[in-house]
């Protein structure tokens, strides 16, 4: 049964259309949600929990219909909003103990749930001193643990993330991950970063000005693809022409050149050429796709494409030729305002990028 | 850190009971009631409360070791006066105490995570209305019945009568603590500042009072006693000290008390409809935060 049913779900405010006709649906698991700031993943939490009347459409959760059964559903989930959201002047254990109370627990009960959670979040000794002394990364996890204290069957965690240092980042995505696999808890978790998501999720989906853009497993987005790597330690270009007159798809991308594979024998020409020109070979990889591929190769299909004027790309259009597809931790191209991003391309990527 | 002693073992489910909406409401009042006197927090939240509701109890102290010394009933307090005597204390208290149950957790954002729970709109702002009334019901209350108590120790005449007073005085104390809560919680639910929420507390207590007291001095100066009396509805104390008068059986502790029975009925009613709007209006205020 899935977690979470969307059908058509539009919610228009005046004049801003947050979610467009969205329609998808959750298996448990450790869900995804990306978009760009403002492409509806908190106004979708909030329906999901009952809060927010949608303007068109119906969700369940956890099989609960969200306009009728608003309360069982929020008795069964549980929230870790995404701004700061705490009292400075309690302790972490006493504001734990209170939200475990809200949630029916009886006063013993609430008192150990909330010894346990803070636990598991890596809270200790400090969480019986006052919130206001703590750092990001801390209260964060309070954030986690009031969202976990009455075990819940599934979690939405709006950007964990926000505000951390990368290594704090790594151990809310650590922690995230311990929620689904060990805890046996869904998580819905929201994020405009890609490559964060990349790691702790097994299912990922994107939405963009409220619309769904792919809802896909997430080996789905990063299955092999066609193009394979090469790195060589010198005489890159001396390579590449020689795979060229052999008549082999070959580009050059940074310090790699990529290779169409047309078959096994391609393997067999680099192999060769890299051992008659006395090269050192140092890499040669199957290339898998990237999840940040989606928006380059989606909009085109999913959208009209924007009018380009004659004298050049539309204004405050991303300039093509821009840096590959970032790594890890890259905010989601299309965000508005990240100029040399290839957010929505304006003209078909020729070369240089990705299939 | 040191973990050497903590043995993780593992992450268990909670398969126990999950109480219903009545203890829910219960642990919310409960919960806002011990903010109101700063207990659960660090000290310097407990000394505001703490230091008023010893104030509120010196005079009826005072005013009972007068009477057991000189056994003259003047020296006794009158049990419906003590709260017109000491609103400054009381508006003190409401100032700085129902900024921290209204707008503390407006300001931190922390409504979100009760309306993520099964938490009723309703039952939280209802909690925390009662948990305001309760906290002033408990200042103005005991110190009366300190008085009343003293009075039948140091053997205070006509004990039946006293009784009756006494009970006409707690029920004006319920009134006093319903209006003046209720008041306090809107001004400081619109002002999530808590220092300024603490001065417009105080301001709408007394600039009330001040143009009040104006109004009745010019009308007192006509000889319109009739308006005298009316204008009392405008201020908080006044207010429910003319339903003390009218309804309870009180002598007046104001300058001017609206006429007859009926001028207490209006002042009840008036009171019933500032607490009524007044829960309304937070309602509205929290449903609109626990979206934000």
């Amino acid at each position: 049964m899935p977690i979470i049913a969307i059908q058509g779900l539009t919610m228009r405010f005046s004049g801003v259309t947050a979610l467009n006709d969205l329609t998808l649906s959750v298996e448990p698991g450790v869900v995804g949600l990306v978009g760009a700031n403002g492409a509806g993943k908190s106004t979708l939490i909030k329906i999901l929990l009952g809060l927010l009347p949608p303007s068109a459409g119906t969700a369940t959760v956890l099989g609960l219909d969200i306009a009728r059964d608003g309360l069982r559903i929020r008795e069964r989930v549980g929230f870790m909003p995404e701004y700061e959201a705490l009292p400075p002047d309690i302790s972490a254990t006493e504001l734990v103990v209170h939200m475990a109370r809200m949630c029916g627990l009886p006063p013993t009960a609430a008192r150990e749930r909330a010894a346990d959670t803070l636990r598991h979040v890596g809270l200790y000794e400090e969480r019986y001193r006052p919130i206001g002394g703590y750092s990001t990364g801390m209260r964060q996890r309070v954030k986690l643990a009031q969202a976990l204290v009455h075990d819940p069957q599934l979690v939405f965690l709006d950007e964990p993330t926000n505000g951390l240092d990368p290594a704090g980042r790594d151990e809310m995505l650590e922690l995230i991950h311990r929620v689904g696999s060990e805890f046996g808890i869904s998580v819905l978790v929201t994020s405009h970063l890609l490559g964060e998501l990349e790691r702790v999720c097994d299912h990922v989906v994107i939405i963009d000005g409220g619309r769904l853009l792919r809802s896909q497993a997430v080996e789905a987005y990063t299955e092999a693809s066609g193009v394979l790597t090469v790195e060589v330690d010198e005489g890159r270009d001396l390579l590449g022409h020689r795979l060229y007159d052999q008549g082999v798809a070959v580009r050059p991308e940074g310090r790699f050149l990529l290779i169409d594979i047309a078959g096994e024998s391609t393997y067999d020409q680099v192999r060769d050429g890299v051992a008659e020109l006395g090269l050192r070979l140092i890499r040669m990889e199957q290339r898998r796709h990237r999840i940040e591929e989606v928006f380059a190769a989606e909009p085109a299909a999913a959208a009209p494409p924007s009018p380009v004027g004659p004298g050049g790309p539309a204004p405050g259009a991303p300039a093509p030729g821009g840096p590959a597809p970032g790594g890890q931790g890259g905010p989601v191209p299309g965000t508005p305002g990240q100029p040399g991003q290839p957010g929505q391309p304006v003209q078909p990527p020729s070369q240089g990028a990705p299939r | 850190m040191s973990t050497s002693t903590i043995h993780d073992i593992g992450y268990r489910h909670y398969d126990g009971k999950r109480l219903g909406r009545g203890y829910v409401l219960r642990s919310l009042y409960v919960h806002n009631l011990r903010a109101a006197f700063g207990l659960g927090r660090p000290a310097r939240a407990k000394v505001m409360p703490f230091l008023l509701a010893a104030i509120m109890l010196l005079p009826a102290a005072g005013s009972v070791a007068a009477f057991g010394i000189s056994k003259e009933p003047d020296t006794l307090i009158r049990y419906s006066s003590y709260a017109p005597t000491l609103s400054v204390i009381i508006a003190i208290f409401v100032a700085t105490q129902a900024p921290v149950l209204a707008s503390r957790e407006l300001r931190f954002h922390v409504v979100p995570l009760y309306f993520s729970r099964p938490v009723g709109h309703l039952d939280f702002v209802l909690a925390k209305v009662g948990a305001m009334t309760t906290a002033l019901f408990a200042l103005i209350g005991v110190p009366v019945t300190v008085l009343y108590a003293g009075g039948l120790v140091t053997k205070m005449p006509d004990s039946s009568e006293q009784l009756l007073r006494y009970l006409g005085a707690m029920a004006g104390c319920v009134v006093f603590a319903f209006v003046l809560g209720a008041i306090g919680m809107v001004v400081s639910a619109f002002t999530p500042r808590r220092g300024f929420g603490v001065a417009a507390v105080i301001a709408v207590f007394m600039l009330s009072t001040t143009v009040v007291t104006i109004v009745q001095g010019i009308a007192e100066t006509q000889t319109n006693f009739t308006l005298q009396g009316w204008a009392g509805l405008f201020a908080p104390f006044n207010l429910v000290d003319i339903v003390q008068v009218r309804l309870l059986g009180a002598q007046s502790s104001s300058v001017g008390i609206a006429p007859g029975i009926q001028g207490g009925i209006v002042a009840l009613a008036l009171c019933a409809a500032i607490v009524a709007g007044s829960v309304a209006v937070l309602y509205r205020r929290y449903r609109k935060a626990g979206l934000s």
